[in-house]
């Protein structure tokens, strides 16, 4: 099994698993992240959810190499506060009470997070747009929407 | 009045009262009725310490024996016992579902986390203040009804320097006081101290917005769930389905896996798993193993295309006239099919009701770890004090000795699959002594959890020459909705119970609705209809959200609106001049108020979009629910979209309004989740939908465009049920708004964008 150093959350990890092996199960079962979590194992969810260079990424189809360089910067939901301080989404879900379970919270977290770095002022509709690929089956969509148009004032303020 | 719907699925929850199989016997052996105590396991729910500690800090610390969904009844609860002792909202907490601290209240279940499961803790709570204040007495030399509390310190009325604390009085000692127990466990446990809990006219907390505590730690990414324990030595299970439902394990070729280090391969008549060091080598064995089944003709039937004609041919293996529980009752439908003969008109309908899964967001995990003389279970199963007996029954082991310790986990909405994998990963544990986790695939989460039932419903109304109800028939058949049990209190209720040679239980149950209406010579029954499969098959049935009440009320509510339009009524004039119950009026007319529901609405029509509105209701649990909405219907592309919304709910007490709201906004979505999109698909070999993409579920798009919802408050009435009354609606009001939007009928759900694009408009 090959060595591999990941970039995540701006400190350097080494891990020793086979380079096929999803990002998803080294983060969870090797580096004891929890954050990202098994949700369906086929991008259909994205209740394991990453930003790889801002980007959010299916950590659980992803595999460990393929984000095993200098160049892949890998964000998780574990190292979004700064200590105390909570990223603005983080304050808008717990303000708006944006979970049921809370078990795919860190997926819409994590894609709203990239779908408002990359379009500070998206409209209702691209954010709708953009957050229709990940899946709640407690039905918490209503919360979690406002909770992201509370976010994105938030983070542009 | 209370619903009847109160106390019948709780009935079965501690009591061993059955409906069984035509050859079997009907109810006995009522522990309750023969008035013996059952037995308890862990804490006594006599003495208040089992409910109740304060320690040095003040900190309250209530042990409940429910869990939380994800609804905040954690909040509920610190709101329910700060009232009872005058202390902060924060200063109680909650600790749910662990075995080793809490009694037997049932767990989640039966949306009876408040209007159930709160009552001992308000009692407790109450006699805790009760005996906080003797103790006070004593250590201030004052007589009790001289001193009062307030923020948890103890005062002489007219002199509040003279005072002491709660934490001073008792930190972390005992209160060694007896409480009343009703000798019941379950749902139903309940126990009363001397003290009389608050009028609530004196409420100060109780009936106020409380945030949850645990949203943070979703946030946060804190450890939560289930599948974050990950103690030393772990092992990862999984296990390997077989490819045709019902097919027995042949032979099993080890080798296929040997490349991968460390893999074990674990056999026990049909079930058949890998165990190995990490988890993705779990997963890669269980794709990578080599298993020879045998070859079984068409375990499933017709598969979906024929599902309800089978349903419709098959002989009944059990008819029954109760709703859901409450052993046997006979009907008669002699009077109304003579009232129906001689009527001016008849109207009549069937209606379809599919396969539905609970397809949890993750599916099942369990981490258990089997020790020489102990069994410690981390488990998300809604009952853990049930799961914690029938894991002991499984191993073999004394109950006494098994500790189950619940985690949160993914939203579970009734007997899901949420047991499974405990009960996996305990077998695994026992065989290869070390604590084994075991994570269900996606596919097993939705391919095999058990679901709720398919159904036919049949509707027949007789009218008189003046349009008024002379006659009412109501006949359910679906498959049984009781293949394994509501609590999986021993294997053979689970997959792998199955799988290893424990027989299928024998009980049956479907569902009639409430009689909400007051029609002259009504009759109401239900039928089951074999299992495709008896053992250990993936379309066995359990409780799922509002179990058989979705169905039989979809059927209900849309055939009343069949009958108003037959009438040419509106569907809300129509309901009330039938309904018997004034809250349930009330809701429904509070609901009507704030859709601007009146006479002069008209469905439109714009290019391929048809607009129309549409109405249902529900009571049970002890509480009323209306549903009314606002749907457009693209005959083009299918889609339905839930324009508007307004849930109206009469829960009496309402303990924390943004609790209840926060639910219903919940249950909008997965009721438009259920109604839209959601079925089990299957052909003769297997179940066929096996992710997100063949069972489709409700997402962002379908958030409603204005979503209002109306909590009638009443605080005089027992608290009812939440969790479930607001979601059975939804089905029935959405096609009821497809009808008035294109005045066609569906008379089926989900109402897929594929049926919408076959409706002849």
């Amino acid at each position: 099994m090959p060595k591999m150093t990941l970039q995540i959350d701006g400190k350097n990890h080494e891990v020793d698993v086979p380079s096929d092996q999803p990002l998803l199960y080294t983060l969870t079962d090797q580096l004891k992240f929890k954050g990202p979590r098994f949700g369906c194992g086929l991008a259909q969810c994205g209740t394991c959810t990453v930003l790889v260079n801002n980007q959010a990424v299916r950590s659980c189809v992803t595999p460990t190499s393929a984000v095993a360089n200098a160049t892949s910067k890998i964000r998780t939901l574990d190292g979004l506060a700064q200590g105390d301080k909570l990223h603005p989404m983080q304050t808008a879900f717990i303000e708006e009470q944006a979970a049921q379970c809370g078990y795919c919270t860190n997926g819409w977290i994590m894609q709203s997070i990239a779908l408002l770095e990359k379009n500070p002022r998206a409209t209702d509709e691209q954010i709708i747009q953009g957050l229709d690929n990940l899946q709640c089956r407690c039905g918490t969509h209503i919360a979690i929407l406002r909770a992201v148009k509370k976010a994105r004032e938030t983070m542009n303020a | 009045m209370k619903s009847m719907n109160v106390t019948r699925r709780e009935f079965l929850q501690s009591s061993s009262a059955l409906v069984v199989g035509v050859s079997g016997v009907l109810p006995t052996l009522d522990v309750q009725a023969q008035n013996v105590a059952p037995k308890i396991l862990g804490p006594n729910p006599s003495n208040l310490d089992t409910w109740i500690k304060i320690g040095g800090d003040g900190l309250v610390t209530i042990n409940s024996g429910k869990m939380d969904c994800g609804q905040g009844l954690d909040v509920a609860y610190s709101q329910i016992a700060a009232e009872e002792l005058d202390v902060p909202l924060s200063q109680v907490i909650v600790l749910f579902g662990d075995t080793k601290t809490s009694v037997n209240q049932g767990g989640g279940s039966a949306s009876s986390g408040i209007r159930q499961g709160a009552i001992p803790i308000r009692n407790a709570a109450a006699e805790a203040r009760r005996v906080l204040l003797q103790m006070a007495s004593v250590e201030l030399q004052v007589p009790v009804d001289q001193l009062d509390v307030n923020n948890g310190k103890v005062f002489v009325k007219g002199n509040p320097s003279k005072s002491t604390t709660y934490a001073q009085i008792i930190a972390n000692k005992e209160f060694s006081t007896n409480l009343e127990w009703n000798k019941k466990i379950g749902n139903d446990l309940n126990v009363t101290g001397q003290a009389k809990p608050k009028n609530f006219a004196d409420y100060k907390i109780v009936g106020k917005d409380a945030p949850r505590r645990d949203i943070k730690d979703h946030v946060l990414a804190k450890e939560h769930f289930t599948a974050h324990i990950r103690p030393a030595n772990l092992l990862h299970g999984r296990a390997i389905r077989p490819p045709q439902a019902g097919a027995s394990v042949v032979s099993v070729d080890k080798s296929s896996v040997a490349f991968i280090p460390g893999v074990r391969v674990f056999q026990k008549d049909n079930f058949v798993a890998v165990v190995a060091n990490t988890e993705w080598d779990a997963v890669r064995a269980s794709r990578a193993l080599k298993v020879t089944w045998t070859k079984e003709n068409r375990p499933l039937k017709g598969g979906d295309k024929e599902m309800f004609n089978y349903i419709k041919n098959a002989t009944p293996t059990f008819v029954n006239a109760v709703p859901m529980f409450f052993g046997k009752k006979e009907y008669n439908a002699e009077p109304t099919l003579e009232a129906l003969k001689t009527s001016a008109k008849v109207i009549e309908a069937e209606y379809f009701a599919p396969f539905q899964s609970h397809a949890r967001i993750s599916p099942s995990c369990g981490v258990v770890d089997v020790k020489s003389d102990s069994v410690q279970i981390w488990t998300d199963t809604q009952k853990p004090h049930y799961q914690r007996e029938g894991i002991a029954k499984f191993l073999n082991v004394n109950p006494e000795q098994v500790q189950a310790k619940w985690m949160h986990g993914a939203g579970s909405y009734g007997r899901s699959d949420a047991d499974e994998a405990p009960y996996e990963a305990a077998l695994l544990s026992k065989e290869y002594g070390q604590p084994v986790r075991v994570q269900w695939s996606r596919e097993e989460g939705i391919a095999w959890d058990p679901k709720a039932p398919a159904a036919v419903i049949n509707l027949k109304a007789g009218l008189d020459a003046q349009n008024n109800i002379t006659s009412w028939l109501f006949k359910a058949k679906g498959f049984n909705g009781w293949d394994v049990k509501f609590n999986a209190e021993s294997p053979e209720h689970t997959l792998v119970g199955m799988q290893t040679g424990h027989k299928k239980w024998t009980a049956y149950n479907f569902n009639i609705p409430e009689e909400s209406y007051q029609f002259p010579k009504h009759v109401h029954w239900w039928e089951t209809v074999p299992p495709y499969l008896e053992q250990a098959s993936p379309l066995r049935t359990a409780h799922l959200r509002a179990p058989q009440e979705m169905q039989t009320r979809f059927a209900q509510e849309c055939f009343i609106d069949e009958v108003a339009n037959a009438t040419s009524m509106d569907p809300v004039a129509f309901r009330l001049k039938y309904i018997k119950e004034s809250r349930e009026k009330e809701v429904l007319e509070a609901v009507a108020k704030k859709f601007d529901w009146d006479g002069s609405y008209k469905p439109k029509k714009s290019g391929d979009t048809y607009t129309g509105r549409g109405v249902a209701l529900y009571n049970g649990y002890q509480s009323f629910a209306a549903v009314a909405c606002e749907v457009e219907v693209n005959k083009k592309t299918g889609r339905i979209w839930v324009k508007r919304v307004v849930v109206g709910m009469d829960c009496g007490l309402v303990i924390n309004p943004m609790g209840v709201k926060a639910a219903l906004e919940g249950q909008i979505m997965q009721g438009i989740s259920r109604a839209l999109y959601e079925e089990v698909k299957f052909d003769d070999q297997r179940v066929t939908s096996v992710d997100w993409n063949t069972y489709r579920i409700a997402s962002m798009k379908d958030v409603p465009g204005k979503v209002d919802i109306v909590i009638l408050n009443r605080p005089e009435k027992d608290s009812g049920g939440v969790a479930e009354p607001g979601l059975v609606s939804l089905p029935a009001a959405i096609a009821n708004a497809v009808f008035n939007a294109t005045q066609v009928r569906v008379r089926q759900y989900p109402i897929t964008p594929q049926r919408v694009k076959t409706l002849t408009v």
